[in-house]
């Protein structure tokens, strides 16, 4: 494991209106690692991962994708750098299928469809369309989709769509993969299911930053810690040290 | 094999099917416009004062598309962030804008419209526009443009998240549109071969609008079926004479009360 | 002096304008809604007052008040048969639009059949005399347009500033929920709304019959979207930006006949239109609703 940044995060800051939502928020996530980002509801996790994947501008503060600032550029523009994402809330396309969802996930990656192609398509000569699909394969099969590719996603369990959320966002061959809490809505034995296709993730050469309450994954799984509360970092380190921080006590039982 | 009555009936519903698709596009991409009669008239007079120059009649309707296409997306670039109802309102005042330009163009006849074009379409070749466009509407979900057009009619947020560049995707939705209605435009001009500004204005637009709607706006055979029902539907209600219309109207409220997800509803009625 | 003689038009050609967009300002807030119909509304205004004169020998004012109460009542009408229903099933953005162009063009159809589509005569209401005013001649019939309308935006105004039910009407366009909370009943709010709004629009109609000497079943297309454009410009919702933006488009529109071309007239109004769209799409003046979007 190399000590590179893959992603720093500098001093950055978010208000809206009167409220401080992000205060002088600095990070920095290592490359092939497993990098857990923790805190009391409302510390800011979320709005913290729509400042990196370009959804919310912050007021202030840098952001760097392997030594390059990155601020200010579009969520498309960052997907095509390297860093892709899922949702706390899950935000699959209802109108395509399973597999047309994670296709969406590698239309950064493909050539264009010839005209050929487009008008020939029907007698099965797609080259473009074939290798999405089969990229498509290839991510549902490594979050373990078992189920139906050719059906709406509306029609599949909570945790089966999180895997499909998943497996678009590693469609795009990203470097660095975001994940908003991936378990929720899991019991245990799913959970665990999570956390070993997560290191699978991380055996494949990526990085994982990943949003998380369930504590007993976080500190199993992460190589990395972070602790936000009420927008501002209180600590962060590796588990065992973050674990016994008094700061990150106090944040969590204040708040009991 | 028609007679002419028969034949002009189908070539009007032919016309109309464009003007239909050309609203479906956009809104397919979440744009809904009121003004292809604008798209429409540009690329009526583009082919008709193209023709009138010996330029072959295949080309002056490509040329009409190009052109219409090319306006549309300059004047949807600045738009496009505009949202819902006044991107609504916006088509609107273009659709306008262009009937007014017409009426002053002089070297287009001004006012008094456009006459002695050439009779170059049959009905072989509405028929031959419709099925090819038709065609690539309904294969282009197989393209990524065609799911990235979905998914940004569906959630912008997460499109843009999976790379999905917006403008550019709104754009080629609106442009396309905008192309479709100036290939129906080039095929009324040289069908009725007497065009004028009037025939272009928002009564033209909200029809094609109301196609879509009728139809329902979740696959390409929707507007097809919307088309049908307000070209073929008088002459079924012939009977009616005078009141024709005015049945139709009656059954644009009903469809609006009752199946406001279209006739032929392809997927439950979603928000703009 | 010539000037100020098509300014003179250009204020009252556009109070008729206001009037009409006052009452699509006050649906829009109230239901978020587009009512292209609107027009036609002000078609059929036209024809009650015509009516009243050519068949009950009814003075201007008597006509007036024809077709503000016939207008009314086709407004709830309206209101009742092509907009609740639809409220009652879904929430959906196009389809009471697609109800509003419907009925819209059921007017039209019905009208065209009654009357004929060609322009019927109005018969002139006022002896046409001039009447001096400082320097400017103007007519009767222009004098009593012009005070009609002020006066009844003066009204809107102070029923919409100061009774318990124009309160009502703003705080439903501000937000239906928060109305309902506070113990008004919605649903009488939009049907009040629409009474008063198509009387208005009845009112303008009447009016511009008088203006012209003449009316037909068409005239409401042209005016369903200009309506649209005023309430753009003024401000989608905001009945001081109906009064300013009809004013502003009646004036463009008079001007430009006047010193450019009849073709032009339409032209520097939608001009208008995109620009403000562009620069300001909330409009002159944010009215409630569109401070939203």
């Amino acid at each position: 494991m190399s000590d590179v940044p893959l992603l720093g995060v500098v001093g950055i800051g978010v208000t809206y209106g009167g409220y401080v939502a992000l205060d002088d928020v600095s990070c920095r996530v290592v490359e092939n690692s497993i990098h857990a980002l923790i805190g009391p509801n409302g510390a800011g996790k979320t709005t913290l991962f729509n400042v990196i994947s370009g959804l919310v501008k912050p007021e202030s503060g840098s952001l760097q994708f392997r030594e390059r600032r990155y601020t200010g550029l579009r969520p498309d523009q960052i997907l095509v750098m390297g860093i892709a994402r899922n949702f706390q809330q899950v935000r699959l396309f209802p109108v395509l299928s399973v597999i047309e969802n994670v296709m969406v996930g590698c239309h950064s990656r493909l050539p264009r469809t010839s005209f050929r192609d487009f008008v020939l398509g029907p007698l099965g000569r797609d080259k473009v369309d074939r290798l999405a699909r089969q990229r498509a394969a290839e991510m549902l099969d490594l979050v373990e989709y078992r189920g139906d590719t050719k059906a709406p996603p509306s029609q599949m369990t909570l945790v089966d769509q999180r895997r499909i959320e998943i497996a678009r966002a590693l469609a795009s061959d990203p470097q660095l993969l975001l994940l908003d809490e991936p378990a929720a809505g899991m019991n245990p034995a799913e959970a665990s299911q999570l956390s070993e296709i997560i290191r699978k993730i991380r055996g494949l050469g990526r990085t994982v930053l990943l949003v998380e309450h369930n504590t007993r994954m976080v500190f199993s799984l992460a190589d990395e810690v972070t602790v936000l509360s009420a927008g501002k970092i209180i600590a962060s380190g590796p588990p065992s040290a973050v674990k016994s921080d008094s700061a990150v006590v106090t944040a969590y039982l204040g708040n009991v | 094999m028609f007679n002419s009555y028969t034949e002009s009936l189908a070539v009007f519903f032919g016309i109309n099917v464009l003007m239909a698709f050309s609203v479906y596009l956009p809104s397919s991409a979440g744009l809904i416009s009121l003004g292809q009669g604008g798209f429409m008239a540009i690329g009526a007079y583009t082919s008709a004062l193209l023709t009138a120059k010996d330029v072959p009649f295949a080309m002056a309707l490509a040329a009409g598309a190009v052109v219409a296409a090319l306006i549309g997306v300059l004047v949807a670039a600045p738009a496009i962030r505009i949202r819902g109802i006044y991107l609504i309102i916006a088509t609107l005042g273009f659709g306008e804008i262009v009937r007014v330009l017409f009426i002053n163009l002089e070297f287009a006849g001004g006012a008094s419209g456009l006459s002695g074009i050439r009779p170059l379409t049959t009905l072989w070749y509405v028929v031959g526009v419709c099925f090819f466009v038709g065609l690539c509407l309904w294969r282009l979900r197989t393209l990524t443009l065609g799911r990235a057009i979905l998914a940004v009619h569906e959630d912008e947020t997460a499109a843009e998240a999976m790379g999905i560049k917006l403008l550019q995707t709104k754009l080629i939705a609106f442009g396309g549109g905008a192309a479709i209605a100036g290939l129906a435009g080039g095929l009324f001009a040289h069908y009725a071969l007497f065009i004028d500004p009037e025939q272009f204005g928002f009564s033209r637009s909200a029809e094609a609008f109301l196609f879509v709607v009728l139809g329902g706006s979740g696959n390409p055979f929707g507007p097809i079926i919307g088309a049908a029902i307000v070209t073929l539907l008088p002459e079924v209600l012939r009977f009616l004479q005078d009141w024709r219309m005015s049945f139709f109207a009656v059954l644009l409220i009903g469809c609006a009360i009752w199946r406001p997800g279209g006739l032929v509803a392809a997927r439950p009625p979603s928000r703009l | 002096m010539v000037f100020l003689q098509q300014l003179i038009n250009g204020v009252m050609l556009g109070s008729t304008y206001a009037l009409v967009a006052i009452g699509y300002s006050l649906i829009f807030g109230v239901l978020r809604l587009l009512h292209f119909a609107h027009g036609e509304v002000f078609m059929v205004g036209a024809f009650i007052g015509l009516g009243a004169v050519v068949y009950l020998h009814a003075g201007p004012l008597v006509a007036l008040l024809c077709a503000a109460v016939g207008c009314a009542v086709l407004g709830i009408v309206i209101e009742f048969v092509a907009f609740r229903p639809i409220r009652r099933r879904n929430g959906s953005l196009l389809a009471p639009i697609v109800s509003s162009l419907g009925v819209g063009l059921l007017l039209q159809e019905v009208a065209t059949n009654l009357f004929g589509a060609e322009q019927t005569r109005f018969p002139p209401q006022f002896e046409g005399e001039m009447i001096r005013l400082g320097g400017l001649f103007v007519t009767s019939t222009q004098l009593f347009i012009l005070g009609t309308s002020f006066v009844l935006m003066l009204a809107v105004h102070l029923f919409v500033s100061y009774t318990k039910y124009g309160m009502a009407m703003r705080a439903s366009a501000e937000s239906t929920d928060v109305a309902r909370l506070l113990g008004i009943n919605v649903d009488t709010v939009i049907v009040l709304t629409f009474a008063f709004a198509s009387a208005l629009g009845g009112i303008a109609g009447v009016l511009v019959g008088f203006a012209f000497s003449a009316i037909s079943p068409f005239m409401g297309v042209s005016m369903s979207v200009k309506g649209v454009a005023i309430m753009l410009i003024g401000g989608l919702g905001s009945i001081y930006g109906a009064m300013v933006g009809g004013l502003i488009l009646g004036i463009v529109e008079v001007m430009t006949v006047g010193y450019l071309a009849s073709s032009y007239r339409d032209a520097f109004s939608f001009a208008l239109l995109i620009i403000m769209l562009l620069v300001r799409p909330q409009g002159l003046f944010s009215g409630a609703s569109a401070a939203k979007r």
